[in-house]
């Protein structure tokens, strides 16, 4: 495992610290009169999303982390296992239900999405900003009413439930932005 | 959304990072120097930027120069040092009898950048013959006052500073009382912070607790040192001695730093030797403890004082920049 030294501290290097990946978000170098350099780290925790502050001096060392990111396509799911393949490798990786999180909302079989491996363990599934998802039910849509204020809840083909503008009926594919979980806009009819 | 502006187009790779208008402004801040100085009758002089001698600090890290050459034996080579402040070279030209001098020069620092560091970067430095520490301390404050126009310089003790803003006496606390004064205050302490380490404690206090709070307002010069941050300062043997260093601060950042100088070659010798114990314990590279410097200083150093002012940040204040990067023409990653 390759170690970076103090000299090497710059934003976007990837460390471990207890074991865990890190990102450094942030890296001030500061030196008091005739003192010892300290470089004020802010690293985040990719595997939970925290945010550490940290002083390093001169000559303080942290290990880098073995992080890599690579596309994937989503094969299927297997009880609480979600399992895809490196498009490149054919390599197969899988993901419990709590590691894939909300974004089992927006998997269909075959869709590509990023994963970040840690030490070549997947530990962040995301998937594309927009998906386009099939309307399996709702209540039928109210006539000749095209406002996007008035929503309903609609099931989409990946048994998820999203909220939609009333107008939207079964059968409509609808376009989600997955960061936020929201409609965006209907794609057809 | 774009309106074609200069500030759309990223900047091509051989561009300087500094605009033509803070370039102006730089040559117009080095001209006002060498007015301040001249017009005090300081001689302009020039001195080696590659120097068989170094000065010796646990945390300067200078930058060796491999040299070979026929007059080198077969195979050997000479190392020279790339100076961090052309001190050793202006005290000679002291002893050797010459009156008050400035100098204008780049610098050079291993491993030191950041928002307001550049591994070469440029010192005015500036020695007043017969000058002792309030002398020094009024000139800084002059030359302060007449580039920044924000007023003469107050004066803080660096002990004062501490019971003001820590409330602990740098000079007679102990050790666990300073780090319980760090966690009290929120600094985030390094994992491998020694508690025994006193100066180390010390610098993290004044980083994160004085140091934000200086010249804002007006210029600050902190003086006063403990003994163990003397450097090359004389010691007033009060009670407890303090070391007769100052240094001037503005909108919380350290623009230059100024000793009542140290004379005898004796003490700066054992002070070298101490300070190679520590490099070596650190697990850095020792210096070469003797020079012309200590030759120098044995065939007599009149007494005066000696200031190293930070060319660049002084034009980054002046210039209401943010970063080193808006007023160097070509920083490290493009240099």
């Amino acid at each position: 495992m390759a170690t970076y030294k103090t000299s090497d501290f710059r934003k976007g290097l990837k460390v471990q610290i207890d074991g865990e990946p890190y990102l450094m978000i942030e890296m001030n170098f500061v030196k008091p009169g005739k003192g010892n350099a300290l470089y004020k780290c802010k690293l985040r925790n990719l595997l939970r999303g925290t945010v550490l502050d940290r002083t390093y001096k001169g000559g303080d060392s942290l290990e880098s982390a073995d992080v890599e990111e690579i596309d994937v396509q989503y094969l299927y799911r297997h009880a609480d296992t979600f399992v895809f393949m490196d498009n490149k490798t054919f390599e197969q990786y899988e993901l419990s239900s709590e590691q894939v999180d909300d974004n089992w909302k927006y998997l269909k079989e075959g869709m590509v999405c990023s994963m970040t491996l840690f030490n070549n363990n997947p530990i962040i599934l995301s998937p594309p900003n927009h998906v386009e998802l099939k309307v399996e039910y709702c209540e039928p849509g109210v006539k000749g009413d095209t406002a996007t204020n008035v929503t309903k809840p609609v099931k989409v083909e990946t048994g998820a439930e999203i909220l939609c503008p009333s107008f939207i009926n079964i059968g409509n594919i609808v376009k989600v932005d997955t960061r936020t979980g929201a409609y965006v806009e209907r794609v057809s009819s | 959304m774009s309106n074609g502006s200069a500030a759309d187009t990223p900047r091509p790779d051989f561009a300087p990072s500094a605009s033509l208008e803070a370039l102006r402004f730089r040559a117009v801040m080095l001209r006002r120097v060498r007015q301040f100085f001249d017009e005090r009758g300081f001689l302009e002089v020039e001195t080696p930027l590659l120097s068989a001698d170094v000065v010796i600090d646990l945390h300067l890290d200078p930058l060796p120069v491999v040299l070979s050459s026929a007059r080198c034996q077969a195979g050997k080579v000479r190392t020279m040092w790339l100076q961090t402040s052309p001190e050793f070279a202006m005290k000679r030209l002291l002893a050797a009898g010459f009156p008050s001098i400035y100098q204008i020069t780049h610098a050079f620092r291993g491993g030191e950048r950041g928002r307001l560091h550049n591994p070469e970067f440029t010192l005015v430095e500036w020695y007043a013959v017969g000058q002792g520490r309030d002398g020094g301390i009024r000139l800084l404050s002059q030359l302060a006052e007449t580039l920044l126009k924000k007023g003469p310089a107050e004066r803080l003790a660096y002990r004062h500073a501490f019971q003001l803003g820590v409330g602990v006496d740098p000079f007679q606390a102990s050790c666990e009382e300073l780090a319980a004064a760090a966690r009290q205050h929120g600094v985030v302490i390094p994992a491998g912070q020694d508690l025994q380490d006193r100066d180390g404690w010390l610098d993290l206090l004044l980083v994160d607790c004085i140091e934000p709070h200086l010249g804002r307002g007006q210029p600050t010069i902190l003086c006063d040192y403990p003994p163990s941050q003397a450097a090359l300062a004389r010691i007033r043997p009060d009670s407890p001695p303090v070391a007769e260093r100052f240094e001037l601060y503005v909108e919380g950042i350290e623009l230059a730093n100024g000793y009542h100088e140290l004379l005898e070659a004796e003490e700066l010798r054992r002070r070298n030797e101490a300070v190679n114990r520590q490099r070596a314990l650190a697990g850095k590279m020792t210096l070469p403890s003797e020079s012309r410097l200590l030759a120098a200083m044995e065939s007599g150093l009149p007494p005066c004082t000696g200031v190293a002012l930070g060319f660049d940040r002084l034009v980054m204040l002046a210039f209401g920049a943010s970063e080193l990067a808006e007023v160097l023409p070509f920083p490290l990653e493009i240099a």
